[in-house]
């Protein structure tokens, strides 16, 4: 049973707030898909870190920036394709981290084993967290109009596939910083559920962005907190709290 | 007087389609040029290609500092999602580096009341959401509107209301105005100059020159009638 302690928990709070926010584009974006899928490419670089015995956390960051760059040249290139191509980028990822990877490794690596954090991976998760947070909101207004039209957006002086690269990384980014305390297969579904019932709840940009951030924040509190109550997995308690808020938002009537 | 835009040997290709094969033509700064032509004749590809969305072939080029406000077909947005037409204005605000209140300006300009505006943009109906497409598009200070069916889905009234909008902003701010329209009569009152997209056809001049009933039926295929509206 984990201890909770303030440092690992300020940091997954932070990781939480970076989670809500890149869902949130996630969701509108219509790419929940594709950005689940993403997450799981993480697996082989965990294996392949775990046999060149260096830092996991390292080996996932390189394969999920990798293959964010795979993602995004194969959009760009086949354009109407991009679910069946990360379907493909998501099944070889899975089976090459399995292959890689030992069992105990594997199970880890994708459900995450939230335990003492040093100093180091602390500070630098941290940086990360608030790397991604810093741009989400600066790029928040460039986000959305891309996101109502592409060539709306190019005749505004925006680079939209540079903007969608840097979104893709700072999505990257977010799952690794999940890694640890998630896992691959836990760490997309919080970018995710917070996000989808946000975006029930709210009407405005604003809104959505605060609900967002607010379920996925109190949903990984609430999960740490229960979980070394129940002496449980943190992971698991986490999502099922976020997937409760999501079920909760469904009774809430919706405007318009 | 200087070209606007300058477009030379056009040509956009689908594969083994050529969509626009070698298409001439200028646009005068302030001037306006109308697009017509039947369902699928490419017009829409061309203003695509104009600002820079599609590959093509050949030369677009555009006035030093020419600033283009656009105005999509219809846009297919999901109803669900929460973003205001203030959001998406306030958006392009900030992109533009415009002060925050041009969204109102903007909104004023083009008739949508602030509390249809403060809606989720999914919620808009066809005209108001044409309305708030125009006022994204006049932020920022553009020199140039380009127009595609900007009038689709909005009723009588507001399809008046807003072509004399175009036609005041274009007097008051020498905005050259490039126009996909279906309606005829106001291309023949609006337009300076024509530009016509067939199959096997494609011919620029002036409205009185190219509207012909002979032209039209090589055009669209069959008699096309427009009626002459009184300026005013």
């Amino acid at each position: 049973m984990a201890t909770v302690d303030p440092a690992s928990l300020t940091l997954a709070a932070a990781m939480a707030c970076a989670a809500g926010l890149v869902g949130c584009f996630a969701v509108m974006r219509r790419m929940t898909l594709a950005a689940d899928a993403l997450s799981h490419v993480a697996l082989p670089g965990i294996g392949i870190a775990l046999l060149l015995r260096i830092h996991p956390a390292f080996g996932a960051a390189a394969a999920l920036f990798l293959g964010t760059l795979l993602v995004w040249s194969l959009e760009r290139r086949t354009r109407f394709s991009t679910e069946a191509v990360i379907g493909v980028v998501f099944s070889a990822s899975l089976a090459l981290g399995s292959l890689l990877a030992s069992g105990e490794e594997l199970i880890e690596a994708l459900l995450g084993r939230p335990g003492a954090l040093s100093r180091t991976e602390i500070v630098i998760g941290l940086l990360a967290a608030a790397a991604v947070v810093v741009f989400i909101l600066r790029a928040k207004d460039r986000l959305v109009v891309a996101l109502v039209s592409p060539d709306i957006a190019r005749t505004a002086g925006i680079d939209a596939p540079r903007l969608d690269l840097l979104y893709l990384m700072a999505f990257a980014l977010t799952v690794a910083l999940g890694l640890r305390y998630l896992g691959a297969l836990l760490m997309g579904s919080l970018v995710i559920i917070p996000a989808v019932a946000a975006k029930r709840l709210a009407s405005s940009l604003r809104g959505m962005l605060a609900a967002s951030v607010a379920i996925a924040v109190f949903s990984t509190l609430a999960g740490t907190v229960l979980a070394s109550r129940l002496g449980r997995e943190t992971g698991p308690l986490i999502i099922l709290t976020a997937a409760a808020c999501f079920f909760l938002s469904l009774f809430v009537p919706r405007e318009a | 007087m200087a070209a606007f835009l300058e477009v030379r040997g056009l040509r956009v290709r689908f594969g083994a389609r050529e969509v626009l094969r070698g298409l001439d033509f200028d646009v005068a700064a302030g001037g306006s040029l109308a697009v017509i032509g039947p369902n699928g004749s490419g017009k829409t590809v061309l203003f695509r290609a104009l600002i820079g969305a599609l590959p093509y072939e050949g030369t677009i080029r555009w006035a030093p500092g020419a600033r283009l406000g656009y105005v999509p077909q219809k846009l297919d947005i999901e109803r669900g999602l929460p973003l205001t037409g203030l959001d998406f204005l306030h958006a392009k605000a900030s992109v533009a580096k415009a002060p925050r209140e041009e969204a109102d300006r903007a909104l004023s300009a083009v008739g949508l009341s602030a509390a249809a505006a403060a809606r989720p943009i999914g919620a808009l109906s066809g005209g108001q959401f044409q309305r708030l497409l125009l006022a994204f598009a006049l932020i920022g200070g553009p020199n140039a509107l380009i127009l595609d069916e900007p009038t689709a889905g909005v009723d009588e009234p507001g399809q008046e209301r807003l072509h004399s909008l175009v036609r005041r902003l274009q007097a008051e701010r020498g905005l050259t105005v490039l126009t996909i329209s279906h309606d005829l009569s106001v291309v023949y009152r609006d337009a300076a100059q024509v530009l016509c997209l067939g199959e096997d056809h494609v011919c620029v001049g002036a409205p009185k020159e190219i509207l012909t009933p002979q032209l039209l039926e090589r055009l669209y295929g069959s008699p096309a009638g427009f009626h002459v509206h009184g300026h005013g």
